[in-house]
């Protein structure tokens, strides 16, 4: 018997977000009871910049159909220059990624401040509603790992 | 010119400027010539080759040469040179232990290319103008030289040496080639049949890691792809997901530290197009981050090391291009 046969499509999305900035933004719009996707999943990392192409390449592999990376806004990072890279770094790896055909919407990276619980919130709500519209994600996944 | 190098090898070993010499010998056919170390006038004379099908860069066995005892000289075409250049300036090669002799290079052939137009049994070429002259062993055969051209000559970015100690012939310029125009194409294709180009081209690979030992910019002792642990080791990809991986990081490892030798593409045995994706990487970046060309200079710093603080945002990839 199938059960969940009407049931709507739900994506699996990896938010990497920065201890200093985006955690504890993600924390404001909490403590603020701002609504955001229980879809999202988040990966706390030091810096916006210790995310390495391999993350995000694996957090397609291990299941996700949409991988976000929120940092410090340009100019405010707590290691000074640590989000410049990761601008640089994401814009070549996103762009690659288009040019072998993964869809576009399935990355994205956004500056949210720990002062910016609202915009936390509005990023996954969009973001989640984004990867929904392009369903399931089939060009980059490891059939090895899907759930059966 | 063979001539000339050999002479200008012999008279190097014998005044003691080197002790030994990197260079190209015969393989079992004209055409599969393979990098070589030579330490005596009497091999050299034996074995060492430099003609058509000499497109081997020997750049990357610098890395363990120079730090070898005594002098070794690399006879290194102009595109070689930048892969020395680059490897100098990540101070991965001992400079001061190498001598340089600039070689020219008017393109070298692809034999694959010749056997395609159904002529076998090669025992040499010679260009003549534009036609190439093959005998091989069923007699005399010619074909338009530029039809036998490797793909990485037909792209051709420049004939001049960056970096020597000496130069045979004279030194060419910097060219412009159009090497962007494949993945120009690509860009205007649709995300589907980008995806449907990609998936038939890599899904051809065996991950024979060829494409990773001969680049002249891949040299990590030791290398993401060899740690048991990240479950990608050497091994046939066991999934579509692990192909995209392994070309994804591999040619991103190198972005901005490429210096577009298309040695990657010249070895895949599958002939997979592994410099388009290398060259999608210099492509963004010039026209991101300015005009750069890997191994020019031994003193700019890499695009991925460095910002600006006005750089564009990483959403610049969703406003541009063909969905």
């Amino acid at each position: 018997m199938q059960v969940n046969e009407n049931k709507e499509f739900q994506p699996l999305i990896v938010a990497f977000c920065c201890n200093w900035c985006s955690y504890a933004g993600a924390d404001l719009s909490g403590t603020n009871r701002l609504n955001y996707p229980t879809n999202v999943k988040i990966i706390r990392v030091p810096c916006s910049c210790r995310v390495n192409p391999m993350f995000i390449l694996r957090a397609f592999q291990k299941g996700a159909d949409g991988v976000i990376l929120c940092g410090c806004h340009p100019g405010d990072c707590h290691y000074t220059s640590g989000n410049y890279f990761t601008r640089r770094r994401m814009t070549l790896l996103f762009s690659m990624l288009d040019f072998l055909g993964i869809e576009r919407d399935r990355t994205r990276v956004e500056w949210v401040s720990a002062a910016e619980g609202a915009k936390f919130a509005a990023t996954m709500n969009e973001f989640t509603e984004a990867v929904k519209k392009l369903g399931p994600n089939r060009r980059l996944e490891d059939l090895r790992c899907r759930k059966q | 010119m063979q001539e000339a190098i050999i002479s200008k090898a012999k008279q190097l070993l014998a005044d003691g400027t080197v002790n030994r010499v990197i260079g190209w010998k015969k393989g079992e056919f004209a055409y599969d010539i393979t990098p070589a170390i030579f330490e005596s006038a009497e091999e050299i004379d034996a074995d060492f080759v430099y003609d058509d099908f000499t497109s081997a860069n020997v750049s990357k066995y610098l890395v363990k040469e120079s730090k070898k005892e005594g002098k070794v000289l690399a006879f290194l075409k102009p595109c070689d040179t930048y892969s020395l250049n680059q490897l100098t300036k990540e101070h991965r090669v001992k400079r001061e232990n190498i001598y340089v002799v600039g070689i020219p290079s008017d393109g070298k052939l692809d034999a694959e290319k010749i056997k395609a137009k159904g002529i076998t049994g090669i025992t040499g070429v010679e260009k003549d103008g534009d036609t190439l002259k093959i005998s091989t062993i069923y007699g005399e055969e010619t074909m338009p030289v530029a039809e036998a051209m490797s793909n990485k000559c037909l792209s051709c970015k420049s004939k001049k040496h960056v970096t020597y100690d000496e130069l045979i012939g004279e030194d060419g310029e910097v060219i412009d080639s159009n090497r962007f125009g494949m993945v120009e194409e690509l860009e205007n294709m649709t995300s589907q049949e980008r995806y449907d180009f990609w998936r038939n081209e890599l899904s051809k690979c065996i991950r024979c890691n060829a494409c990773r030992n001969v680049c002249p910019a891949c040299t990590c002792e030791n290398c993401v792809f060899d740690n048991p642990d990240s479950g990608v080791q050497n091994k046939a990809a066991a999934d579509s997901f692990e192909e995209n991986m392994f070309h994804i990081i591999r040619a991103f490892h190198v972005a901005g530290r490429c210096t577009d030798c298309g040695e990657c593409s010249r070895v895949c045995p599958q002939n997979i197009p592994l410099h388009l994706l290398n060259r999608k990487f210099i492509k963004d970046i010039n026209s991101l981050y300015g005009e750069y060309q890997a191994g020019a200079d031994t003193t700019s710093r890499a695009p991925l090391n460095d910002y600006t603080q006005d750089d564009c945002e990483a959403s610049i990839v969703h406003e541009r291009g063909v969905e």
